[in-house]
């Protein structure tokens, strides 16, 4: 007695399973050609695995309508990190960006509903697979730092701001911790990223507001290589000011003082090994005074 | 006076999407516009521009929310980290209603950022009016469902679209928002007639309507807003609103967006239809 063929197995009538089902073939990376893959994630057919659970239509298979979500997804999502980060998109060039947010988003796929938060892990995934950013890894993850403390300047929370006066009034300095707001980014860079970001964004005009559907892949200009900067020391505090966000180099003793705040070291460590640094310089109290009152202008302080 | 129980707001009138590329156009020609629909993701936001922009809008226009997030199909569990920001947004924008999308998104905590149809079954439908109810409890505002547009249907549908819709709003006491650009592109994708839709839907839950453009390819149609709305979905737009009574209406327009002039003109369009409805006896 013969037996007929057997049918693959489906997600039957369970709403999470169908829903997994789902999210697995959409959520698998394009074909080069940006066509659905034609293997399920167990290596067997993805035309069967689509046709356990959705229905074709008189002009399309079920395989055709999932891979209309597939495309959608990718295409929406590749299209936020290029967004995101021109400057190592810049760097690395369109097409390595481009297999590189695939082998990304394929690591870490988004866990919030805002695509805001897509790029959070770049920078880990980037140091755990350093070939992306070959031959250039330094400038590269500098790029990546900095492109996401712009993210986080440009919404980050922001507390209530402490003037100068109420922070220092009766407190011990060898006691006193000061807490920068939220939304400020201390970095120390080989490279004059701030230059480079700058004339990578100059040259790149402002993109239309995504809809939900996408109907192709964006146009992706073709980008001239960029003159690459050259190794130059700088500091930086990425930071907002009347809701725009700003890039501010600093002096090397007032990061190392901002970074050694922001770790939680008192007011009177963090200072000390500035005024070690600047050792001869009689004005140097002084530059601490502006600092701290120019800072404090900027609204940078909070309450710890 | 409202025209149903869900419909509160009748006067609202003809509302527009509020888009970053009109913000500056709003902020300094201040035009006559009788509200504005924001996308509540943009602004769950914990500070910065888009809560400064929406704090100056607040001060001239009424807001009403509208979600793309909520994902109230989704199987994971509510997530009240979101919620939060949520009610958080709702007490600033003081919205007379939030709507959302009656899809699914994510599935253990993985997010899709896509509005993905769900299957027709009656256990579908009694998990998403739980959730509606669970929503409406936390964040206490009405909320209103909007049918999505779709390219793909499941073999364990146990019914059509506008029965599953009836279903959940039937079963959580909510409201619609009838979409009706959805409506037309899903019943090309689907091969049904898109009036079928619009006549056994309970037209006393339609709180709001949508209209948009969209694109035709080959073999499917996209909802891609970003084109005036097309002739096919401006006669259906007159039928619903035949239907509903006079119903706050929102034109979106989110890709290739022009000027705001431009979108005003089309979504005024809309108005017409409306200003037809004040001498006819409004629904029941």
């Amino acid at each position: 007695m013969s037996r007929s063929p057997r049918k693959a197995a489906g997600p039957g009538q369970d709403l999470r399973a169908i829903q997994r089902a789902f999210a697995t073939g959409i959520m698998r990376p394009l074909t080069s050609g940006h066509q659905m893959q034609s293997k399920w994630v167990d290596g067997k057919s993805a035309r069967k695995a689509a046709a356990t659970f959705i229905k074709p239509n008189d002009r399309l298979s079920s395989f055709d309508r999932l891979e209309i979500y597939n495309k959608q997804y990718w295409f929406r999502l590749l299209d936020s990190l290029y967004e995101d980060f021109p400057g190592l998109r810049a760097l690395i060039g369109n097409d390595r960006f481009h297999k590189m947010s695939i082998a990304y988003l394929s690591k870490y796929p988004s866990r919030t509903f805002s695509l805001r938060d897509l790029g959070d892990r770049m920078e880990k995934f980037l140091a755990k697979e350093p070939k992306w950013m070959r031959p250039n890894p330094k400038l590269a993850l500098e790029l990546v730092r900095f492109e996401w403390a712009h993210i986080v300047a440009f919404d980050g929370e922001a507390l209530a701001p402490l003037e100068i006066d109420a922070l220092l009034d009766g407190g011990d300095p060898a006691k006193l911790r000061l807490a920068f707001q939220p939304y400020i980014t201390f970095l120390a860079c080989d490279y004059p990223v701030d230059d480079f970001i700058i004339s990578v964004r100059r040259r790149e005009e402002p993109r239309g507001e995504a809809s939900n559907a996408v109907t192709e892949r964006a146009q992706r200009k073709s980008t001239k290589k960029l003159k690459l900067p050259k190794p130059e020391k700088i500091f930086l505090a990425v930071h907002r000011s009347e809701n725009s966000v700003y890039y501010k180099r600093l002096e090397p003793e007032a990061y190392l003082i901002c970074s050694a705040l922001r770790k939680g070291q008192t007011l009177q460590t963090a200072c000390e090994r500035a005024f070690r640094l600047r050792k001869g310089d009689a004005n140097f109290g002084a530059t601490l005074q502006t600092w701290f009152a120019q800072w404090a202008s900027f609204g940078w302080f909070c309450a710890a | 006076m409202p025209a149903n129980r869900f419909n509160n707001f009748t006067n609202y009138g003809i509302g527009i999407g509020l888009r970053v590329p009109h913000y500056q156009h709003i902020l300094s020609e201040k035009p006559t516009v009788s509200w504005f629909e924001i996308i509540s993701e943009n602004f769950m936001v914990d500070a910065g521009r888009p809560l400064h922009v929406l704090d100056q809008i607040l001060e001239q226009y009424r807001v009403v929310q509208h979600g793309v997030a909520m994902y109230l199909g989704s199987t994971d569990g509510l997530n009240y980290e979101h919620l939060k920001k949520l009610k958080r947004l709702v007490r600033r924008t003081n919205t007379p209603w939030l709507s959302d999308h009656l899809c699914w998104g994510s599935v253990d905590g993985r997010y899709t950022h896509d509005l993905l149809p769900l299957p027709y079954t009656f256990a579908a439908a009694t998990h998403v009016a739980q959730r509606i109810r669970e929503v409406r409890d936390y964040l206490e505002v009405p909320i209103l469902v909007e049918n999505v547009s779709s390219y793909a249907e499941f073999h364990a549908s146990e019914m059509t679209e506008w029965e599953f819709l009836s279903e959940v709003v039937e079963k959580a006491d909510a409201g619609i928002l009838l979409d009706v650009n959805n409506i037309y592109v899903s019943s090309q994708n689907h091969n049904f007639n898109p009036y079928d839709y619009l006549n056994h839907i309970p037209h006393d839950r339609v709180g709001q309507i949508h209209i948009a453009g969209h694109s035709k390819f080959e073999k499917y149609i996209l909802d891609t807003h970003d084109h005036p709305v097309l002739d096919p979905v401006w006669k259906m737009y007159a039928h619903a609103t035949k239907l509903t009574g006079a119903t706050a209406t929102l034109l979106e327009w989110d890709d290739r967006i022009p000027s705001f002039d431009e979108v005003h003109r089309e979504a005024l369009k809309a108005g017409k239809f409306c200003k037809d409805l004040a001498n006819e006896p409004v629904a029941a």
